[in-house]
């Protein structure tokens, strides 16, 4: 099954299980189904609760806003990620700040479904991970689809918390099989974390959301083979925030935090910082973070692969911690 | 002449806010604070209109809007003052208050795509939300992207604009190009003036229009009101000229020194005091 398949099939299961729950986007009802196809068969099975909208990201988070302060549950599609950031306002100064603001919990099911990253030649603002400028908002989680981690267990969980969340689903993962990995790994799930390793005792750990994951993972077969060194990849399903207990036992002395954000305020400097404080006594060198460049994500093929995160900057990341 | 209970209601409003501005004088307020001085007989005026299932959305200069549905001066101010029994603990504050069916939010614009999902989920059930906002708050897109889903989708949604000629400092004609009603008519969706400040007369304008709400049909009601205080506390730049001119619509003179007039003022009183002795929240 490909991940799409998953995510879709998670979606018709929440719809179902869930009379209240609603579904939002631009182009999400059927024939179309979404311009990715994840909300496809939807509409047609959940006639009233699926609905397309105008264009207008702020308006559709601020109504399933509204849906979820009356008690029912509301998903938004944001159709490309990087429109989210109309939706700003209705998640950084409303849906994350009634869960506290008004003196005591005000539990809201709502997510925002963002779809993220490059690799699909998109252009500036069809291709970014914007998951850096949603860290730190109290009342927002964030979660990150994963080819390991079944959507929807991923859908309940961050319905459970009682507060918004985003989930940020990779393009370039909709087309993959779930559980696709390397046969020379071993995959495993410990709660809501991944663990993909070859033995029990790691040279290095690289730390990395759902959508690096097979990049993370061929940065490990090349190491293996032409460094004869031995990686552990962590996915967390949830980044922010980061359950750092469940990953403590997987961790050595040597730690990668690789994410496709470009530089500067990382999701992965958060990790570093967090990661310092519990084992800085333990770590040979300061944790390394591996992201895409510091610039604009340029349309052209040749130019976006200059700029964004690969597998030979994972790799690179992971000597250099290694060996400095 | 309103109906006592409505007078006395008007009354009570007027005096919170002044006491209000008079507790920040004393410097006993903490923040800042917007009062509706003017504007009270807006949300008196609707009250009975609205059903105590209808869900109701406020602004920033809310004050009015929360003690006419609730008459809890006791929690409103607590909550303004940082002390127990406020509405939301302290944490919210002048402009972010919550009971069920009733909210508050400080950012303009914000409450109307919200409120249209809130009339999204009642729907058919012959209940309603009504969001408060003001002249300025056109100044934002999420105004025109709510309005558009609400005509739309044939959502419960009645927005009600106090439009007192002032954003802040700024005066409308220098904020708002066009009309209102222009707005309005631009997405199909009624438009009701009321110019009236006179309770019954109000409610007599607009019950038709509340009830068509109900039915699927949004509706602008925009009340020509005017602010006769300031922004928020002893910042009001504009001339002498303006300010008399929105004293002289102001409905408080004619019952100012009466009977009624000192029972609230004193009711408030023995409030402000009650409440000023609590501990902290």
């Amino acid at each position: 099954m490909r991940v799409v398949e998953n995510l879709n099939l998670a979606l018709h299961g929440l719809l179902a299980d869930d009379p209240r729950a609603y579904l939002l986007g631009e182009d999400v009802t059927d024939p179309y189904g979404g311009a990715f196809k994840a909300t496809r068969g939807l509409s047609t099975r959940f006639p009233g609760r699926v609905l397309s909208t105008p264009i207008s990201e702020g308006a559709i988070t601020g109504v399933a806003g509204g849906l979820a302060l009356a008690g029912d549950t509301a998903v938004v599609e944001i159709m490309f990620g990087d429109f989210v950031a109309l939706a700003f306002d209705q998640l950084c100064n409303f849906a994350s700040k009634s869960v506290s603001m008004y003196g005591r919990p005000l539990p809201l099911r709502l997510i925002v479904r963002a779809p993220m990253g490059g690799g699909r030649g998109y252009g500036p603002t069809h291709s970014q991970s914007l998951h850096k400028h949603f860290i730190g908002l109290p009342g927002l989680s964030l979660y990150e689809m994963s080819p390991f981690h079944d959507n929807t267990l991923v859908l309940r969980s961050m319905l459970s918390r009682g507060e918004p969340g985003i989930l940020f689903e990779d393009k370039v993962l909709y087309t993959r099989r779930m559980h696709e990995a390397d046969p020379i790994f071993r995959v495993r799930l410990d709660g809501e974390l991944a663990v993909v390793d070859l033995d029990d005792a790691p040279e290095c750990v690289v730390i990395a959301p759902g959508g690096v994951a097979h990049r993370a993972m061929a940065a490990m077969r090349t190491l293996l083979m032409e460094q004869e060194l031995s990686c552990r990849l962590l996915v967390p399903s949830r980044l922010y925030p980061l359950d750092v207990d469940a990953l403590l036992p997987y961790l050595g002395d040597a730690v990668v935090v690789a994410e496709e954000s470009t530089a500067g305020g990382t999701w992965g400097s958060e990790v570093a910082h967090q990661l310092h404080q519990r084992l800085w006594g333990r770590l040979r060198r300061p944790v390394a973070v591996a992201h895409s460049r510091d610039g604009v994500i340029p349309a052209a093929l040749h130019l976006e692969r200059e700029v964004l995160l690969n597998e030979e900057t994972i790799g690179t990341a992971v000597l250099e911690v290694l060996r400095g | 002449m309103p109906a006592e209970d409505d007078l006395e209601l008007l009354l009570l409003i007027r005096h919170f806010e002044l006491a209000l501005l008079d507790l920040f004088d004393r410097g006993e307020l903490n923040g800042t604070t917007h009062t509706c001085l003017g504007q009270e007989y807006v949300p008196v005026a609707l009250g009975p209109l609205l059903r105590e299932d209808d869900h109701v959305f406020s602004n920033h200069r809310g004050h009015g809007h929360y003690l006419a549905r609730f008459r809890d001066f006791h929690g409103l101010l607590a909550e303004i003052m940082g002390r127990r029994g406020g509405v939301c603990g302290g944490v919210g504050g002048s402009q972010h208050l919550y009971r069920e069916t009733y909210l508050s939010t400080g950012i303009q614009g914000q409450s109307l795509p919200v409120a249209a999902g809130v009339a999204l989920h009642l729907k058919g059930s012959g209940r309603l939300a009504c969001a408060y906002i003001g002249d300025g708050t056109w100044g934002e897109g999420a105004v025109y992207e709510a309005l558009n889903l609400a005509a739309l989708w044939e959502l419960p949604l009645m927005v009600v604009v106090e439009n007192n000629g002032i954003a802040q400092s700024t005066p409308t004609e220098q904020q708002l190009a066009g009309s209102i009603s222009g707005r309005a008519a631009a997405f199909g969706i009624e438009h009701r003036l009321v110019t009236s400040t006179v309770i019954d007369e109000i409610r007599d304008d607009v019950a038709e229009t509340v009830a068509a709400v109900r039915t699927g049909r949004p509706a602008v009601v925009e009340f020509v009101t005017h602010r006769v205080g300031p922004h928020s506390k002893g910042d009001d730049t504009r001339d002498a000229e303006t300010l008399a001119l929105a004293r002289k619509h102001d409905w408080y003179p004619l019952h100012e020194g009466g009977q009624a007039d000192q029972a609230a003022r004193a009711r408030i009183q023995q409030i402000v005091g009650e409440v000023s002795a609590r501990p902290c929240a």
